[in-house]
Formats: C-alpha cells, sequence, structure tokens
C-alpha cells in the first residue's frame, strides 16, 4: 500500500457509504413525513407548538435539560419505560415533526419527558419543582433553577404572580418568589409535551 | 553543523538519505520546521486540557451535589457539562491530535512543514473558534446537539481553519521524498480527510439547514460516533503504531495484519453511529445495521491489538523505563479493551440495560481518555524534546502524571461501568422506584458512584498539573536557551 491514491479511493469511498447509508437514505425514507389526521379523534397530529411552548423549548435547549432527560418511550417489552407511565405507547418518527432540535436525549438521570405535559398537569407543580426540585421530589439530584425566577419586595397583599412555596422553602417575611417569563414559558413547554395520540404506526 | 542550514538540504537527494549524517540533519530540519507550530498547539492544547478538567470537575460535583454553584446561570448543569466536553474534544484531543498528526506525517515522508505560519494562523483562529463557541455554550447558546453544542456562529471559523490544517497535511504529503507509506501515515491521512466531511455534513444538516424530525437524530450519532471512530481512533491507533516500534527499535509485527485492520476499520466504523439510538423511534433496518458494524468492529480491533501486543512481546519489561512507551501500552491496551466493551454494549440486549446509564459515560472516557489521551501524552512527551532540543526538567513530574491518570482514570471507569449497568438493571425493573429517598432507587443509588467519580477526578486533576508544570518548566528552559543564542546540539535519532 504504497500508492497514495488507492487510499484516498479507499478512504472516499467507505464514508461515501455510510453518508448515503445512515444520512441520505434515513432522509428518503421519512425525511418529509407529514402529519395525519387521527381517526378516532379527527385531530390533525402532531400540531406545531404554540409560541410560548416554542420559546420554553429554547430554554430546555439552553439549559441543557437533555443531558439527563431523554424524549423517546422504548416499546413494550423493551426496557421498563411504559410500565414506568412514561408513555402509553413507544414514541415514532412522526411523534418529532415540528422538533427543531429534535431532543432524543441519550441519558435518564432523570425520568423520561416524553409525557410529562400528560403527567404532571400542574403548573403550579412545575414551578415548585424547577425552583427547588426538593419540594417536590425530596432526594433528587436535579439542579435548582433558581435564576429562572427573581425575588421582589413584597407589597401589602402578595402578588398573584408569587410562587406558593412551603414553609421550609419560602424566602424571610417580606419578600416573594416571582418565576421570570422564562420560567413559565419552560413550563408551557413541558405542558406541551404529550406523545400519546393513538398513531396507527405506534399501535 | 548547523541544524537549521538550508544547504544541507540542498545537497540532499533522495537516494543519499542512507547516510546516517545526512539523515540526521534530515530529521533535524523537518524538526525545527514544526517546531513553532507544534509547541502553539501543544501549548493552547494544554490550556483547553486544564479549563476541561475544571469544568469536568465542576459538572461531576453538581451531580451528587445539586446546591453546588447553582445560582448562577451559565454554570448550571446543563452548561458546564457540554462546556467540559467541547473543551477537551475541539480543544485538547483536537490540537493535541492535529499537532502530532502534522508531526508525524512530516517525520515519516522526510518532508519538512512548509510555510508553517499558514497553519499557526489557522490554529490561532481555531483557538477563537473553540473559545468563542464555549463561551456561547454557557452563555446559553448551546445547540443542545451532542457534540455539537457549538452555536452557529463559531463552527464556520472552526471549519475554515480546520481545512487548512488538512490541507496543509496533504501537501506535506505531496512533496514527500519517502515514497514507501507506513501503516501510520494511512491512518493520519484518512483521518484528515474524513474529519471535515463529517463535521460539514453535520454543520449543514443540523445548524444551517436542518433536517427534518428524526433524521436530526440520525446525523447527529453518524457524526458524534464517527468524531471517535474516524477522527481520534485513526490518529490514536496511527501513533500507537509508530511510537512503540520507533521507542522499541523494532519493526511492526505483521504487514498482513496492518492493511487487514485498517481497511476493516474504515469499512465498518462509519457504520456504526446508530447503536446510540436503540430502542428509539427509527425504522429497525438502521438500528441492526449499525448493530451488525459495531460487531464487526471485532475484526479491526482484534488485528491491532495483536499486531501491537506481538510488537511488544518480550520487551515488556522496557515499560520500566520509557514513559513514552507506558503512556502508549497503556493507551492501546485501552483500545481493545474499550473497542470490545463497546461491541457489547451495541447489543440490543444489553442496550436495554445500560443505555441511558452512566455506563455510557464512563465507556466515553474510557475511548477518549483512557485510549486516546494517554496516547497523546506519549507523543508529547517524545516529541516536544526533539521539536526544542532540551530534555524534560523532572523525570518525577512525568511518573506522577503517569500514576494519577493512569489510577485516576482507572477509578472513574471501573466504579462507573458497574454503578452505571447496576442503574441500568434496576431502570428496567419496574418494581424499583425511579426516584425514593428512603429506599433503592434508580436515581439515589447512583449516588455513591457519581462521589467516587468525582474523586477520580481530582486524581486526574494531579496527573494534569504534574503535565502542566513539566510543559511551563521546558518552556521557560527553551525561552531562556534561544535568548542565550547558544547554537543547539542534534539530537540523536532514537
Amino acid at each position: 500500500m504504497n500508492y497514495g491514491p488507492i487510499i484516498f479511493l479507499g478512504v472516499f469511498l467507505t464514508i461515501a457509504s455510510s453518508w448515503i447509508g445512515l444520512v441520505l437514505i434515513p432522509q428518503v425514507q421519512f425525511g418529509r413525513q407529514q402529519e395525519v389526521k387521527i381517526e378516532e379523534t379527527g385531530e390533525i397530529y402532531p400540531t406545531v407548538r404554540p409560541g410560548l411552548a416554542q420559546q420554553g423549548m429554547e430554554i430546555y435547549k439552553a439549559n441543557g435539560c437533555i443531558y439527563c432527560h431523554s424524549q423517546q418511550v422504548r416499546p413494550e417489552g423493551y426496557g421498563a419505560d411504559i410500565a414506568r407511565n412514561w408513555g402509553q405507547r413507544r414514541t415514532v418518527s412522526r411523534d418529532y415533526l415540528h422538533d427543531n432540535p429534535v431532543m432524543l436525549g441519550t441519558m435518564r438521570t432523570g425520568p423520561d419527558l416524553s409525557n410529562i405535559g400528560v403527567r404532571q398537569t400542574s403548573v403550579l407543580w412545575h414551578l415548585q419543582h424547577l425552583y427547588n426540585p426538593q419540594i417536590t421530589s425530596k432526594g433528587s439530584i436535579m439542579p435548582p433553577f433558581r435564576f429562572l425566577f427573581e425575588k421582589r419586595k413584597a407589597g401589602d397583599k402578595p402578588s398573584p404572580d408569587a410562587l406558593a412555596l412551603p414553609k421550609e422553602f419560602a424566602p424571610e417575611p417580606g419578600s416573594e418568589i416571582v418565576p421570570k417569563p422564562e420560567a413559565r414559558a419552560l413550563v408551557q413547554y413541558l405542558l406541551s409535551l404529550k406523545a400519546n395520540a393513538p398513531l396507527p404506526e405506534a399501535r | 553543523m548547523s541544524a537549521t542550514s538550508p544547504s544541507i538540504l540542498q545537497a540532499l537527494s533522495p537516494s543519499d538519505t542512507e547516510d546516517v549524517a545526512q539523515r540526521r540533519a534530515l530529521l533535524a530540519e523537518i524538526d525545527a520546521s514544526c517546531r513553532g507550530t507544534l509547541m502553539l498547539f501543544f501549548g493552547t492544547a494544554l490550556v483547553w486540557l486544564m479549563i476541561g478538567t475544571v469544568f469536568a470537575l465542576i459538572t461531576s460535583w453538581k451531580m451528587h451535589s445539586p446546591d453546588f454553584l447553582a445560582d448562577i446561570p451559565w454554570l448550571t448543569f446543563g452548561r458546564v457539562r457540554p462546556a467540559h466536553l467541547n473543551a477537551v474534544v475541539f480543544g485538547f484531543a483536537s490540537e493535541a491530535a492535529i499537532a502530532v498528526t502534522l508531526w508525524l506525517i512530516c517525520r515519516l515522508c522526510r518532508a519538512p512543514l512548509m510555510h508553517g505560519w499558514v497553519v499557526n494562523i489557522a490554529g490561532v483562529f481555531w483557538n477563537i473558534g473553540v473559545a468563542i463557541g464555549i463561551g456561547g455554550i454557557l452563555a446559553g447558546h448551546g445547540t443542545a446537539i451532542e457534540w455539537l453544542e457549538i452555536p452557529g456562529y463559531a463552527t464556520p471559523l472552526l471549519f475554515v481553519s480546520y481545512a487548512l490544517i488538512a490541507i496543509w497535511g496533504i501537501i506535506t504529503f505531496r512533496f514527500r521524498r519517502e515514497k514507501h507509506l507506513y501503516v501510520s501515515q494511512w491512518y493520519l491521512l484518512a483521518a484528515l480527510f474524513w474529519f471535515p466531511w463529517l463535521y460539514s455534513a453535520a454543520q449543514i444538516l443540523l445548524i444551517m439547514e436542518p433536517v427534518r424530525g428524526v433524521v436530526q437524530a440520525t446525523v447527529n450519532w453518524w457524526f458524534a460516533h464517527n468524531v471517535l471512530g474516524l477522527w481520534f481512533t485513526p490518529i490514536g491507533i496511527g501513533a500507537i503504531y509508530y511510537f512503540i516500534p520507533k521507542v522499541l527499535g523494532v519493526p511492526v509485527y505483521k504487514y498482513s495484519l496492518s492493511v487487514v485492520g485498517f481497511w476493516s476499520l474504515a469499512l465498518f466504523y462509519n457504520w456504526n453511529g446508530m447503536h446510540h439510538l436503540v430502542g428509539g423511534p427509527l425504522p429497525a433496518w438502521l438500528i441492526t445495521v449499525s448493530i451488525v458494524a459495531s460487531v464487526m468492529m471485532t475484526i479491526p480491533v482484534v488485528t491491532v491489538g495483536l499486531n501491537h501486543h506481538f510488537t511488544m512481546w518480550g520487551s515488556f519489561h522496557k515499560l520500566k523505563d520509557s514513559p513514552v512507551l507506558r503512556f502508549m501500552v497503556f493507551g492501546g491496551m485501552s483500545y481493545t479493551v474499550t473497542s470490545l466493551h463497546g461491541v457489547l454494549l451495541a447489543l440490543r440486549s444489553v442496550s436495554e440495560v445500560t443505555h441511558f446509564t452512566h455506563s455510557t459515560i464512563a465507556h466515553a472516557h474510557q475511548g477518549m481518555y483512557a485510549f486516546f489521551t494517554m496516547v497523546m501524552f506519549g507523543a508529547i512527551y517524545y516529541i516536544v524534546p526533539r521539536i526544542i532540543q532540551i530534555e524534560w526538567p523532572s523525570a518525577r513530574l512525568i511518573r506522577i502524571h503517569f500514576w494519577a491518570s493512569a489510577i485516576g482514570i482507572m477509578l472513574y471507569i471501573v466504579p462507573l461501568t458497574i454503578g452505571g449497568t447496576l442503574q441500568g438493571v434496576a431502570m428496567i425493573n419496574p418494581d424499583v422506584p425511579f426516584l425514593d429517598p428512603n429506599k433503592y432507587s434508580v436515581v439515589t443509588m447512583t449516588v455513591p458512584y457519581l462521589k467516587v467519580r468525582s474523586v477520580s477526578g481530582f486524581i486526574v486533576l494531579v496527573g494534569h498539573l504534574a503535565f502542566a508544570t513539566s510543559f511551563i518548566w521546558i518552556v521557560a528552559r527553551w525561552i531562556k536557551a534561544a535568548r542565550q543564542h547558544q547554537p543547539a546540539p542534534i539530537v540523536s535519532n532514537v
């Protein structure tokens, strides 16, 4: 093997093969997938996220939530995703049509979030959990996201935006914790995470 | 006879290289041509190594003590972690890889690095690109695409710098005086060609004009696995193929094994990436193809492992005397172990347990650190004294570096592999709660292993501090020698 061009040719062909196989063919096979009408409900699925939830996705992305939370449910009989109530069905490619970036994730330091909007529907729960995970999930190793909240001097009566907190987590009297717009948007994004539409291909 | 005198080179014709004095003069000229460029790359790589190590410790500490530095947005876990990855991968490892590659190409082609200033400029811009990228990640502009977190405004700079460096490597190859191609050159040239293809394709399809839906995931893992497989691995193996025989003064065991090892790696490694998506929302054929390719990786791993092992055969006692050899052999053995472990992890039945756990993180560090980084350390210890013609000031510091890095990384990998696997066993058992502070649960059972990982990080830090001290010390001596204008002696070619 003393002939440079042969090596270059081999090196070119090998990478071209996987580029065709793992990039080009998937794009041809499912890169132009479209929404479908769900027979049972007559709704179009998946829908584009509303603006605030879309902004929340940017917060999720900027703070690297993906490094501890996956967004994919493995099929029945493979892992315990469904038994753990992380979804009623496996997730399929169509679930992610409007996600950009697609944040499937490779780590479950925390639970899967494909259906967190189904499991936890309370805005208060999410805000408390983001402010300090120990409030709702004692023993969690998730970091607190207090920087998505601000501490304000409370007026005569608590502001309607103030976050209700259990005593041991509440700020000193006379001040209150108010979620910043980022926290509210992030919660809207989490509530929008629902991969439960009865798609025919996911049955 | 001055080492840098151009007249010697002009007097040389390729057929005369048998002459020892002339050969040494040529090597000295090659080393001198690489000097500034390599020291720039090694020096900045060291800075990124230290920054990356600090990020690593912060990340690791946060995993068991989530309140640590929690109120500083730019140091939140989800930003420091990718900052660590990009600092060590694109800052340290890639810069060390580029420098080692350029030097090996020059040496093996018997051609000096021409117009090194072009590579220097590319190196400066590469560093600026990495710095902007990591600043962007910490500022919250990360892309949340694993291994490609650097925001789109910094990546074109990285790509252009890299392309320039790769072109320079290939130009040097074109001007080679040695017609025989050694096995290391195959790997190095392939890596120089593969990386820009991977990087540009991933940038275009994920950042600039993103593809739709889960095709993003296939592009992501095609890229991310190939950064290891087609960029770091060939350079690591190419370096081992050079340094072990070089230090021992023996030929590589079998040429035929080298050929099989190289082509089977080229053929199979680039198809591996989808094993990161087992069980995911993708067609089964795509994942199966990658699992098959991952199993086929046994061929290049075993052939290369045997080739290196039998080259070392009968010389293992020399590990005592040569720190370079020690780093290389540690790296080579780690490559074999991590790759065979990787084959197992790719199987559906194993992946069901280990996917989504810390065992993957342990595996990644075994590849990137126990294999690749250790090989780069060995190469730096070999190359630097030859290009600046000054010995390492302290053998003890090198010993401390080796043992701290070796023990530290083993203390990282072994417990975290076990802990991660147990985490996976718990995760697929729905009777074990996911989080319960009072019971054995998926989250809480990992904490002791995460604490051990933090301890291992401090041991590795000791090694890196020893390395940094050595490096700063030798550079100080080099500057002092240059000030005194002493004509440097020619280092013998051993």
